[in-house]
């Protein structure tokens, strides 16, 4: 490795080059991240809180105004503030560069924090109580645009700022030969974001200027097509980010080896290439647009979207399963499962989150995006059910997951209560895994989302009760774990022991037992492309996939005949 | 190696347990993709989004003049209308009702048009839970066969304010 660079500190454990201002960036957008963490977190409590009719919280107006809130909180500040870190990260340390510029990072983070506290105060006053995807011609105060607006440029800043930093590092060779995979997963989560986020803007700027009075009203089908454009990329970001995510917690906890890397660069590129037409699937039984379009668009797009999803599923656990064999923990078909470190709270957060995803959040994903099964499932509670185990189960967790290693490498301080943060990611893991399902059993028997109370139809059994509460014992669960997580990362931040100077306290990364003539048998099985339990895996998912899908076809049969 | 960059010879075709999942994936991918088209010709549930551009005013004055000429009864104040078996049947979505209710046969198709005369609303037929969008501006076409005979209620399950849990409407199939 190069000499170290003015500006430039040597983390003490991983010997990797911490650009200062990067990492200034780094500290202040995860903050802000956690911040908004915690304000969607408490909204959350107080939805579950609302939808499970044992309890039933909140009236109305407050329950749709905290609603809003919530997915406001969550889906973007929370997780974009929390990408601009991560693409700070990917783009500095890893390539050994300074962050391209000060300057940019400070209007990023500026724009961002202005547009998010503006957002949340229109709500907060009871002036946008339009739900996170403010369907027009249902209309909000033009602040609440606005701020989502300022948000939405000071990511695109970040983003620049992000590609600046790639070209700096590439015209400065930096680095030899390909980007890390890490990296080159960062950033085709900015390209998509780039994307994303001009859709917004196109999607938003008429409506704000709609709001003011100054142009006329857009189109709401339109409206509609181009808001998904936004939302649904905005989730591929997310997909990206979280991937490259695992890849470098595999790495760090049990030495994880891409098993090709051709394969899984190539994987990222498909999210690229074909996820652009794929906000089709939001608009499945909407008028307006016709069956052609529908299944055209959410076929060819999100298919093979879905199959760079699949190949993920198996190339992050091969480069496990290769990574721990080579170690020495190789015995049988699951021997490197069961040896992985499951008491580092960064190893389990990770896999946790990698099961989840895959088992709950694309299987019922994909089925719910197939044109006619949609029927059943539109604006039912299913679609939260799914998207709590992407976001939540997988994104969040594994954003959670990796901020055990950030406060200790950039923030240069220790977790209190180790014990506490080692159980922290099975408790938030069990208690979104129920919401998940309780949402989703509760959409298959009819019950709506973004509905304050389903007893006013009078129709709903005491299956809908019983999932809603299962539902609202899981809400309580997850806010615990995710309490847990806030109370300890924020007691590390600010009165953890520092630990400068020497090595990170190891949460458990398991040590390497294999004598050489062992580590190069392993060595040749995995070039061989072998990953046996690896595959038993993927196999299992495929079968529950393929069953979950028809039973769906075979509950779509039995409806009213419908064109 | 995930955080480093990799070996110069990086570009390898996939072999091995790799080059069998991702056959076995994109095997999947294409059942996945080639049943949406299979259904829409050999299925009979299909969402083909026929509609047509109409003012919320049109659509209300058609509603109305539907509700009074096929009038057979009242259910809670609001007019019931039956169709002609094979004929258009009007559903008019606005904040927080639907109307009229209808009365179908079980077997008989009809041609049910719905809009809404302000914001987005969702039509959700339960307890067998089938669901579309209503959008003002849209006289979105359903052409449906009720398969089953009964009281089914309509589920407003798009956000459309306070009163939105209370948008309750009713379809009787004999
Ligand atoms: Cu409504």
């Amino acid at each position: 490795m190069s000499d170290l660079k003015p500006g430039m500190r040597r983390c003490d454990t991983t010997g990797l080059p911490v650009c200062l201002d990067a990492q200034a960036f780094i500290k202040l957008n995860a903050v802000m991240a956690v911040v908004y963490l915690l304000v969607g977190a408490i909204a959350a409590l107080l939805l579950v809180l609302t939808r499970w009719p044992a309890v039933h919280l909140l009236d109305t107006a407050w329950f749709y105004r905290i609603l809003t809130l919530h997915g406001i909180n969550m889906l973007i500040f929370w997780i974009l503030f929390f990408e601009v870190a991560v693409l700070y990260f990917a783009c500095t340390t890893l390539l050994n560069t300074k962050l391209f510029s000060r300057k940019l990072a400070w209007v990023s983070f500026g724009l961002m924090v202005v547009g998010s506290v503006m957002t949340d105060y229109t709500i907060f006053m009871g002036k946008a109580d339009v739900m996170m995807t403010s369907y027009l011609p249902l209309l909000a105060h033009p602040l609440f645009y606005l701020g989502i607006i300022l948000v939405a440029v000071g990511t695109l800043v970040g983003v620049g700022n992000f590609f600046g930093t790639l070209y700096v590092a590439k015209r400065d060779k930096n680095y030899e030969g390909s980007m890390p995979l890490v990296t080159f997963g960062a950033m085709t989560a900015a390209i998509i974001a780039v994307l994303a986020l001009l859709h917004g803007a196109i999607a938003l700027v008429p409506t704000f200027t709609f709001s003011l009075g100054l142009t006329p009203e857009p189109d709401p089908m339109w409206y509609r097509l181009i808001w998904w454009g936004l939302g649904h990329q905005s989730q591929q970001v997310n997909v990206a980010a979280m991937v490259s995510i695992w890849y470098l917690i595999s790495y760090l906890t049990t030495g994880a080896k891409p098993i090709n890397e051709f394969v899984s660069r190539a994987a990222f590129l498909l999210y690229i290439l074909f996820i652009n037409l794929a906000s089709a699937h939001h608009l499945l039984v909407d008028p307006g647009v016709g069956a052609g379009w529908k299944i055209w668009n959410t076929s060819y797009a999100m298919y093979l979207a879905v199959l760079a999803s699949l190949i993920h599923g198996f190339t992050v656990p091969a480069g496990m399963e290769i990574g721990m064999r080579i170690r020495g923990y190789g015995r049988g078909l699951f021997g490197w499962l069961w040896n992985a470190p499951w008491k580092n709270p960064a190893f389990s957060g990770f896999f946790l989150s990698l099961v989840i995803f895959g088992f709950i959040g694309g299987i019922t994903g994909v089925t719910l995006g197939t044109q006619q099964i949609n029927i059943l499932a539109h604006n039912t509670m299913r679609i939260p059910g799914h998207f709590h185990a992407t976001v939540v189960g997988g994104t969040t967790l594994s954003f959670m997951a990796v901020t055990y290693y950030v406060v200790p490498l950039f923030f240069q301080r220790d977790y209190p209560m180790k014990w506490l943060a080692r159980l922290q990611p099975y408790i938030f893991a069990i208690g979104i895994v129920m919401v998940s399902l309780g949402m989703s059993f509760a959409g298959t028997n009819g019950v709506a989302r973004r509905t304050w109370d389903i007893d006013a139809a009078g129709i709903y059994g005491s299956t809908a009760h019983l999932m809603l509460g299962i539902m609202g014992v899981g809400g309580v669960l997850a806010f615990t774990g995710l309490l847990i997580y806030i109370l300890l990362t924020v007691w590390a931040v600010f009165f953890g022991e520092s630990n400068k100077g020497r090595a990170i306290f190891d949460w458990g990364t398991p040590p390497i037992v294999a004598s050489q003539a062992e580590a190069e048998a392993a060595e040749a099985e995995a070039s061989a492309g072998r990953a046996p339990g690896t595959m038993v895996l993927v196999m299992i998912l495929l079968i529950s996939f393929v069953v979950y899908y028809f039973a769906n076809w075979k509950a779509l049969a039995d409806l009213w005949w419908v064109r | 190696m995930s955080i480093h960059s990799p070996a110069p010879d990086w570009f390898q075709m996939p072999h091995g347990h790799e080059r069998l999942w991702i056959g076995l994936a994109l095997v999947w991918c294409l059942i996945m993709f080639a049943m949406m088209p299979f259904w829409h010709f050999k299925g009979k549930q299909n969402s083909t989004g026929e509609s047509y551009s109409v003012t919320p005013a049109e659509f209300t004055e058609r509603a109305e003049k539907f509700a009074q000429t096929n009038k057979v009864s009242e259910h809670n104040g609001i007019p019931v209308a039956e169709p002609p078996p094979g004929g258009d049947a009007y559903l008019l979505a606005r904040m927080w009702s639907w109307y009229p209710v209808l009365k179908l046969r079980k077997g008989e198709t009809y041609r049910l048009h719905i809009s809404s005369a302000d914001l987005q609303h969702g039509f959700s037929l339960q307890p067998i839970n089938m669901n579309f969008q209503v959008m003002p501006g849209y006289d979105h076409v359903l052409t449906i066969t009720p398969t089953h005979t009964g009281e089914f209620t309509i589920v407003c399950n798009e956000f459309c304010g306070i009163g939105h849990h209370a948008m309750i409407g009713k379809i009787f199939v004999e």
